[in-house]
């Protein structure tokens, strides 16, 4: 099964191999593990954000001093920083996000679906190269592939991982948690 | 607060002998109000973005230790990004200074009241943030205490400077974003720059 795979393992020995420095995150349960491995990464700054659009800010002065960011963040948080990816767009900073899916695949909070559902077309109309990823398997790879298009042509890139990858969880599920 | 401190006389007073400081300047009056003070590579000037300025400051300062930043900014583009004072509170970089020039109007958009005409304190906010150090400044025999902190006090600083709401000559920076980044850091890492 491709689910044996340890993708944020994986995904965090790419960010470090790429040279990332900085990683703005606001907490996510799909990016738990892999925020925890850059916590831990005395190579790698993590700033927890008070709303993603923070990390809009951060990875262009990060940009502009010399350092790489990656930003973490579930589809939700895409909503926030709409705006702010016009200002990564007009310049061509280099920008690679790691999203994970919510109000996709099995939902079971009806509130997240309008985002979810909507995450690629607002990414696409605000100039984002968006790669969706359903295994497992495939996501490091893909984060490879978004780093090196990031940085070679200063784009911005979302690796869109899906509940298909997370899980899906249920009222009862996340109550007890 | 009746303030009679003159906006372009602050900004010019806190970039003179700048040094090798790193800027970034908030949309609208600061970004005009630094280009009157001397366009210059090492001044990010934003077009833009409203509210990301002092997070742009955040990840200079965390890039660049060793050099100190600055982001000058107006009271209603730190009001949309309050936020990020408490993530710059949690990383505490001890080279960043944001600088609000503080007219307590929208000063783009017709001169309406911003949230600090009603007493919205952004310094107690910075300081309930965890900023080292957290003021509003009146006077005009307190500017050079703040260059000087900009320069050499160990921040993370915060200052909201009180200026009158009048309007002056608006002095407008190169507006292509390619254009600003790229000489940014050409200037600030050199011709290595271009082909990072």
């Amino acid at each position: 099964m491709s689910e044996a795979i340890d993708w944020p393992l994986e995904v965090h020995r790419i960010l470090s191999a790429a040279k990332l420095r900085q990683v703005g995150y606001v907490p996510d349960a799909g990016h738990k593990r892999l925020i925890e491995l850059c916590r831990a990464d005395d190579e790698m700054r993590a700033v927890p954000l008070t709303t993603e659009e923070e990390g809009i800010g951060l990875a262009v002065g990060a940009w502009l001093g010399g350092e790489r960011c990656a930003l973490l963040m579930q589809s939700s948080g895409v909503g926030n920083i709409i705006n702010a990816l016009g200002t990564i767009k007009e310049c061509r900073f280099p920008l690679p996000m790691l999203i994970t899916m919510r109000g996709e695949y099995g939902e079971f909070n009806p509130w997240q679906v309008p985002m979810g559902q909507a995450t690629p077309a607002v990414l696409e109309a605000m100039g984002v190269v968006v790669q969706p990823v359903r295994e497992a398997a495939g996501i490091p790879a893909a984060v490879d592939a978004a780093l090196r298009l990031a940085y070679n042509s200063y784009v911005a890139t979302a690796v869109l991982i899906s509940q298909q990858v997370i899980g899906i969880k249920s009222f009862q599920e996340q109550a007890a948690r | 607060m009746s303030a009679n401190l003159k906006r372009r006389d602050v900004v010019a007073r806190l970039l003179a002998e700048r040094g090798d400081l790193l800027v970034v300047a908030g949309l609208g009056s600061t970004a005009w109000d630094c280009t009157a003070a001397g366009d210059h590579p090492l001044t990010f000037p934003l077009w833009g973005a409203m509210g990301q300025a002092a997070m742009m400051g955040l990840g200079l300062a965390l890039a660049h230790p060793s050099r100190r930043v600055l982001v000058v900014t107006g009271d209603g583009e730190m009001l949309m990004g309050m936020g990020s004072l408490a993530t710059i509170g949690v990383q505490r970089p001890a080279n960043l200074s944001v600088v609000v020039i503080d007219n307590e109007r929208y000063g783009e958009t017709g001169m309406q009241a911003t949230h600090t005409a009603s007493g919205v304190d952004l310094a107690a906010v910075a300081r309930a943030c965890g900023f080292a150090h957290a003021s509003t400044l009146t006077r005009e025999s307190e500017i050079a205490a703040l260059r000087a902190a900009v320069h050499a006090q160990p921040g993370p600083n915060f200052a909201a400077v009180k200026v009158v709401a009048d309007k002056v000559p608006i002095v407008l920076p190169p507006r292509d974003g390619g254009l600003l980044k790229a000489r940014f850091r050409r200037a600030l890492l050199g011709d290595a720059a271009d082909t990072q």
